[in-house]
């Protein structure tokens, strides 16, 4: 299976999918860091997250998945939201919590 | 300035900007992990009558396709405030 394949059936397969650097536990990177924390405000605290740094084929693979050059990257249900900025923006707005509701159950 | 910032604004100039504005924080990430590549860390706000319309996603991968294969490269990390000239004025 290639890595187009595999990210498919990660993001369509588990209701939240944050590809980030490092871990929840250990973020590597302060923009993973930051969207790790996004989440948990929004009170999730159970999503599916995929070390990039552990697998060369999906750091890239993901850039091209979603035509997005950067990490992390963040997945509802499948379609693609948005990367650290965008969380941001969206939590700010109070749209970020909307779209998780009933989705991830914490 | 150093090369990558100056490319940069010229890579943007295609969205005619109205306002640029692009900060250099790489010093504060030296070291960690994901910079290991060697490519900077930048912020940058952009003004342009082109984002109209359009929301965060779509406003990033304009900037993100303007600035093409730096991407790849020189710029390991980039915060995006884009704005339209409405934006702006508020």
């Amino acid at each position: 299976m290639d890595a187009q394949q595999v990210i498919k059936e990660q993001v369509t397969g588990n209701p939240v999918v944050l590809y980030m650097k490092g871990t929840p536990q250990f973020p590597q990177c302060g923009f993973s860091a930051t969207a790790v924390q996004i989440l948990k405000a929004c009170g999730v605290n159970q999503f599916y997250s995929v070390n990039v740094l552990e697998n060369p084929e999906i750091r890239q693979g993901i850039k091209d998945y979603a035509n997005w050059p950067t990490i992390p990257q963040l997945y509802i249900k499948g379609e693609f939201v948005g990367g650290c900025d965008i969380m941001r923006e969206m939590f700010q707005a109070g749209e970020l919590q909307q779209m998780l509701e009933g989705v991830a159950q914490a | 300035m150093s090369d990558t910032l100056a490319e940069m604004q010229r890579r943007l100039a295609v969205l005619a900007p109205l306002r640029l504005h692009i900060d250099d924080e790489s010093a504060a990430h030296r070291g960690h992990a994901g910079a290991a590549g060697g490519g900077g860390h930048y912020r940058l706000t952009l003004v342009s009558a082109a984002f109209a319309g359009k929301n965060t996603v779509a406003r990033h991968r304009l900037v993100y396709d303007a600035l093409g294969d730096m991407m790849q490269g020189p710029i390991h990390a980039l915060a995006i405030n884009a704005l339209t000239p409405d934006q702006d004025s508020v």
